[in-house]
């Protein structure tokens, strides 16, 4: 089991809690992704921070791949998405449409993803953020059994 | 405005560029590692990669501190309150909604942290799971109810 890199998962989960205590006591604002660019758009809120947020978030991942290339992907390893699973036929820029609307739109409307829900609600101890995680994650674990396509 | 002036914007650049840093060192940002660790098919033969189960752990730990560190004041450092999320209900929207978002993270192994981080690498097909995803949110908004639906403020 190469591919197992707890240390660097570690490192890299304590960052992104960093990330989220740093919004919350800064600007009383939860680091949850969907939520920060889902406001974006007509009917937005606060728009400029959320902004400065994402173009930060860009050029650090770029920054930190220059910077430390031997931890993997998007350093000394390409970054590629996933192909579609050959058995169910569809091309893969459709499987990948698929995939971001229903990310899109379950995001919204469920209020939150993995770090909204997971990171933050979970620190939080909301129940409602615990429903959420459980439901994504069972059904995210269901679909990868179904389709194959790892 | 409290949201315009320099500590507050400085705080969410500082915010994003540990988000980011964490996304990369952590290899969220990879969609085939996700990937690998939602696939429990593979534990029998030991082909499975627990290590996103480290990456959140951490994460909520230093998160939970921080939470319990904000309950003994009365406001962050930047802003008149804390933006706690309104809605404390076990509702149809969110049960759906994580499904919906369940199975789009399954088929991609792209959740919306990773796919902004991504755009640091672009890598082929990147910019129609973003495009996607960006409509799908837009889309959402209209699904929910008037009152979850904000103002424009800046």
């Amino acid at each position: 089991m190469e591919s197992f890199t707890p240390l660097s998962a570690a490192l890299g989960g304590s960052l992104i809690g960093l990330a989220a205590a740093v919004l919350w006591l800064g600007n009383g604002r939860i680091a949850g992704i969907s939520g920060i660019f889902g406001q974006l758009l007509p009917p937005a809120q606060t728009v400029v921070w959320r902004l400065v947020f994402l173009v930060a978030l860009v050029a650090t991942t770029f920054a930190a791949a220059k910077l430390f290339p031997g931890l993997g992907v998007g350093g000394d390893v390409a970054a590629r998405l996933v192909k579609a699973p050959a058995a169910l036929g569809l091309p893969t820029p459709v499987w990948l449409a698929i995939a971001g609307l229903l990310t899109g739109i379950g995001t919204k409307v469920g209020n939150g993803c993995t770090s909204g829900h997971g990171v933050c609600g979970l620190a939080r101890l909301s129940l409602r953020s615990l429903v959420a995680v459980v439901v994504f994650f069972g059904v995210a674990i269901i679909t990868v059994a179904v389709t194959g396509v790892v | 405005m409290a949201s315009l002036k320099l500590p507050y914007l400085a705080t969410a650049a500082l915010s994003g560029s540990l988000f980011g840093a964490g996304l990369y060192v952590s290899q969220m940002v990879d969609p085939l590692k996700v990937l690998r660790f939602l696939d429990f098919g593979a534990i029998p033969s030991g082909g499975w990669d627990p290590s996103l189960a480290f990456v959140i752990g951490p994460a909520i730990i230093v998160m939970f501190i921080a939470v319990q560190l904000g309950k003994r004041r009365q406001a962050p450092l930047f802003d008149s309150s804390f933006h706690e999320p309104a809605s404390t209900k076990i509702d149809t929207p969110l049960v759906a909604g994580a499904a919906m978002f369940g199975i789009g993270w399954g088929m991609a192994g792209i959740c919306p942290g990773p796919a902004i981080s991504l755009i640091a690498f672009l890598p082929d097909n990147l910019w129609i799971f973003l495009v996607a995803m960006f409509a799908g949110s837009f889309a959402g908004s209209f699904i929910l109810p008037s009152s979850q639906r904000l103002v424009n403020v800046l």
